[in-house]
């Protein structure tokens, strides 16, 4: 016993050392969302754990017991090959470690649709990702950037994606699991930064050439600041104009930008384009929902990790 | 018209990298060589009598397993390249395209150009032999199988020099897949490489489901099958359920390049989460066929080396059983992140986890296999062994990934890449390379050297750890899957080093197996005796190579672990049965399947270029062949018992 004691202290050790070190940025959760998800992980590894260093201990026992080498005491019993009783138990804990863990799992899954607080009014951010950059755009702060995002910390962050270009996935893993964007649909997904900090963005979902390059800057700065900020890149930005947005549709890379304003219902056009009015024809989005498509704001229509328009 | 030529061949043969250039002369060289081997040694009559034309399923079971290894030396070539360049991200060893183009590649042939005919090759060596049969049940069928595979996997490495390879990963999703992004002739090699050989893997799925339901040796119940006959049932039937949905979805894919058809593109009402939807019914299900002959191997040799009857055989049938049913229903696993809502996650999470039960139930069986046993470490066991605790903690970190919102982290990044190799080498093989070792002296007659076999063991075991166990922790530091290049200051470059070391190791270790088999062939220790382990079943009682009819006299069962069993009671009687031979039907060769696939590798090559009078021409003479065979008559002989008592007293075998 005191080996698998020894093993699992080392593992926890293992994991809190690099937990500790920063680098490891699914262990070193910023925000609400990325620590309910980083708790899952740490319950799953500990329930595998269980099961897997016996066996592993059970395995060098019997291979180094049961060895065919001569004067082996060892009992041998060329033809036992059944016992209820052992077959019970194996059929059983795994059983209730399976039980366990989906248990939890359920639970995370349905928490996480919710925004991680309600009592704050949260901010919508609409991304869109393109061949090969990121653009999000403020809806109600009427500016946008380009592969880079600042976020006041402690306030739900509804992120609206969709995609103009092939599938990809919107990760930012300090502060929560990815979601995926994709053309013709727009997608809910909640984030919060519970510290101010400058977090590691990335698509995780391969595009083509300049995909490796898809990185971006999330920044979570106090609501002041963020205010101040909006302020600033509205004095000094330029605007966006369709033209604009043409061109950082093409396929390349781009730096980071910002605009002090957006085109009108410039969100919309881009889902529509790319047949989002066929997804609500087929699909779930009814048509009431396609005019309000822009209310993220207004809470509880959208629910996190479901399309959208099914959310109700 | 000479500039049209040259603006033609610029696009038609893959241009401007000096390596493509060296595989060029390295591929045209070896042709030559191997043309002139033949001719000079005039082996051409040999190799169409032989082999091109054979219907024994012995030699297709050896033509697949060749093939496979060669493939798994281009996939194994294809990840060295990619380690050197992820090692090194700033050198621009391979820039993003290549890249792009070696990822999907490698994974690609390496499920389906080397896992799938690697197991094959064992369905075609062991099933006839373990149920005592003298074939499998359609043996021109097989035949055909295998050339469909062949040409399918020539189609598709074509693509390296001809045209260009694809690069939008090994399942293709669309958009990126679709004419938009990917214009170029890679896609459509990718679509009919893998529907011609797709096309093979049904037909074989049909053709072992019948071998092992009605072509078993009198008294052998389905409750006494060994239990990797068991393993290649379960595997068949997903097969047969799985295969037509990738007919289906690359034929829909194909529609979409072709004819512009948006089933996969929202504009115009279509859509690509269908496709992904699809591509992972058969994509999930996939892998437990790979991996269930894998289990199935393993509880062949746990129960010979420990010199015991295999622990809990009802419910190692029934986990395989539960787990075939079980694979088609966790598919959204591969898309959490799609957004499906939080109810489907929860179902799918739960399925998922739930196949991790009969999986633990199996790896306790096998332990408890050994338990009480006496084991002898020969190859095929350290195999086994080395496998146990590598798909533990594979089948773990699943278990983790399972969990729907903790799969939003891992989702895509290293630690999903490190989980599906962990299971993929640890299992699938691991696995195989255990089956090699165990049925090798079968297949040839010789053993393989315990030395290099040794040496090859540890560097891959060694190499394995070393390379994927950093990933584990890439993935937690962030990394994505798929990415040629990484910034410095994330702190991956460590790790990534390591991890290339690791696959170099492994590299190491295929060169000894390799050295390991001219080695034997050789100076391998022949076996005289066509038992050389104690064996527990049928495939144990003939001699090696087995004569093409396989079984003199067919042997009646009464149990489980039928050979174990004869040999008891003749110990016990120790009186010589006398064998009574009469006249053995055998199936006569057929060139028909090598012409037809040749006639299907035309036509695949045709719809890839969209040359459609190419494609029209390879297609009717797949007809032709067709019909040529349906009127071919004189399909079958009997070997007469002189040819027969001969054959078995060469080996020394007359009863
Ligand atoms: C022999 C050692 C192996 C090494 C060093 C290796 C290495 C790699 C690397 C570097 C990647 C690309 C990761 C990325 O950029 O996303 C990859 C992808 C992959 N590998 Fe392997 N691999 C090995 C064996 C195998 C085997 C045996 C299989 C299957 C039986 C396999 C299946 C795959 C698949 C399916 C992919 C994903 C391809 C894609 O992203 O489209 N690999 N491997
Ligand atoms: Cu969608
Ligand atoms: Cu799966």
């Amino acid at each position: 016993m005191h080996i698998g004691k020894l093993i699992i202290l080392s593992i926890f050790i293992t994991i809190f050392l690099a937990g500790c070190d920063s680098r490891y940025l699914i262990l070193n959760p910023q925000g609400a969302v990325a620590q309910k998800e980083y708790h899952l992980i740490i319950f799953s590894i500990f329930l595998c754990a269980i099961v897997v260093i016996p066996v592993l201990g059970l395995l060098v026992y019997i291979v180094l017991r049961y060895r065919d080498k001569p004067g082996n005491k060892a009992p041998y019993r060329p033809d036992w090959d059944d016992s209820k009783r052992l077959e019970f138990i194996w059929w059983g804990i795994p059983i209730i470690i399976i039980g366990i863990l989906g248990f939890a799992t359920a639970k995370t899954t349905y928490d996480l649709v919710d925004p991680p607080k309600k009592d704050v009014k949260p901010l919508t951010i609409e991304v869109t990702s393109l061949d090969w950059k990121w653009l999000f755009q403020y809806p109600d702060q009427n500016i946008a950037t380009v592969n880079y995002v600042e976020i006041p910390k402690d306030v739900p962050v509804q992120f609206v994606l969709t995609s103009d270009a092939p599938m990809n996935s919107f990760w930012v893993p300090q502060l929560g699991g990815q979601l995926y964007t994709m053309p013709g649909m727009a997608m809910g997904l909640w984030l919060q930064a519970d510290r101010k900090g400058e977090y590691f963005g990335s698509g995780a979902n391969f595009t083509g050439e300049g995909f490796a390059h898809m990185n971006f800057k999330v920044k979570s700065t106090s609501t002041k600041e963020f205010n101040q900020w909006v302020k600033q890149v509205k004095e000094t930005a330029p605007a966006l104009t369709k033209a604009d947005y043409n061109s950082l549709a093409k396929q390349g890379l781009s730096l980071e930008k910002s605009y002090s304003t957006i085109p009108k219902g410039l969100f919309q056009e881009i889902v529509i384009k790319n047949g989002g009015q066929y997804y609500s024809q087929h699909h779930h989005m009814k048509n009431e929902d396609m005019k309000t498509m822009n209310v993220a704001s207004d809470e509880q229509t959208h629910t996190q990790h479901e399309h959208q328009e099914g959310g109700k | 018209m000479l500039d049209k030529l040259k603006d033609f061949s610029s696009r038609f043969f893959v241009t401007g990298e000096p390596m493509i250039y060296g595989a060029d002369v390295a591929i045209l060289l070896t042709l030559a060589g191997i043309i002139f081997v033949l001719t000079y040694l005039k082996k051409w009559k040999w190799l169409w009598r032989e082999w091109l034309t054979t219907v024994d399923h012995k030699k297709i079971g050896i033509m697949y397993m060749l093939s496979s290894l060669l493939m798994l030396f281009r996939g194994g070539v294809d990840a060295l390249l990619m380690r050197i360049q992820l090692a090194f991200p700033q050198w621009h060893f391979l820039d993003s395209n290549h890249y792009n183009e070696i990822f999907t590649t490698h994974g690609t042939i390496m499920i389906l150009f080397m896992a799938m005919p690697l197991m094959f090759a064992f369905f075609n060596i062991v099933v006839p032999l373990q149920i005592g049969a003298r074939d499998v049940a359609y043996p021109f069928l097989n035949a055909v199988s295998f050339w469909l595979f062949f040409f399918g996997a020539m189609l598709f490495n074509l693509s390296f020099v001809i045209g260009g390879s694809p690069d939008a990963g090994w399942l293709s999703y669309p958009p990126l897949s679709g004419m938009q992004f990917s214009p170029g002739p890679g896609q459509d090699f990718y679509i009919w490489g893998i529907q011609i050989s797709g096309i093979g893997s049904l037909a074989s799925g049909i053709n072992f489901i019948m071998t092992i339901l009605k072509m078993r040796a009198p008294g052998m119940k389905l409750m006494h099958m060994p239990l990797f006959t068991w393993s290649v049932l379960a595997s068949c039937i997903i097969i047969i359920f799985a295969f037509p949905v990738l007919t289906v979805t690359l034929a829909l894919l194909f529609i979409d390049r072709f004819f512009d058809g948006h089933l996969f593109t929202m504009t115009g009402g279509g859509n690509p989460m269908m496709y992904i939807n699809l591509i992972w019914m058969w994509g999930h299900p996939e892998v437990y066929i790979v991996v269930l002959p894998a289990f199935g191997i393993f509880s062949e040799i746990v129960a010979t080396f420990s010199q015991k009857k295999i622990f809990g055989y009802k419910s190692m049938v029934f986990s395989m059983m539960i787990i075939s049913v079980l694979s088609y229903f966790t598919w959204v696993h591969h898309f959490f992140t799609m957004g499906a809502g939080a109810n489907v996650n929860v179902f799918f999470a739960i399925t998922t986890m739930a196949i991790g039960i009969p999986t633990g139930v199996k790896v306790f069986n096998w332990l408890f296999t050994m338990f009480r046993g006496r084991i002898q470490m020969t190859q095929p066991m350290l195999w086994t062994i080395a496998f146990i605790p590598c798909f533990v903690v594979g089948g773990a970190t699943g278990v983790m990934l399972s969990a729907a919102p903790a799969d939003y982290q891992y989702h895509n990044s290293y630690f999903l890449v490190a989980h599906f190799h962990q299971v993929l080498i640890g299992g699938v093989v691991f696995g195989f390379f255990a089956g090699l070792y165990y049925w090798w002296p079968k297949m040839f007659g010789f053993k393989l050297n315990d030395r290099l076999g040794k040496w090859a063991f540890w560097t891959w075991n060694i190499g394995f750890y070393v390379c994927f166990m950093p990933q584990y922790a890439l993935g937690f530091m962030g990394m994505t899957r798929r990415i040629y290049t990484y910034d410095f200051d994330m702190g991956w470059g460590p790790l990534n080093v390591i991890s290339t070391v690791g696959a170099f190791f492994m590299g190491i270790g295929f060169i000894f197996q390799a050295w390991q088999i001219l080695h034997g062939i050789k100076y391998g220790e022949r076996d005289v005796t066509g038992d050389p382990w104690n064996g527990r079943t049928l495939e144990w009682s003939i001699p090696s190579p087995p004569p093409h009819y396989n079984f003199a006299v067919i042997p009646t069962v009464t149990g489980q672990d039928a050979w174990w069993t004869i040999k008891e009671e003749r110990k016990k009687k120790k009186a010589k049965e006398t064998a009574v031979f009469s006249p053995i039907h055998m199936p006569k060769n057929s060139g028909i399947p090598f012409i037809m696939s040749v006639f299907w590798f035309i036509a695949g090559f045709g719809l890839t270029f969209h040359w459609v009078w190419m494609a029209i021409f390879g297609l009717t003479g797949v007809g032709a062949c067709l019909l040529a065979r349906s009127f071919q008559y004189n399909s079958d002989y009997y070997i007469p018992v002189d040819e027969i008592r001969h054959t078995e007293d060469s080996v020394g075998r007359v009863g």
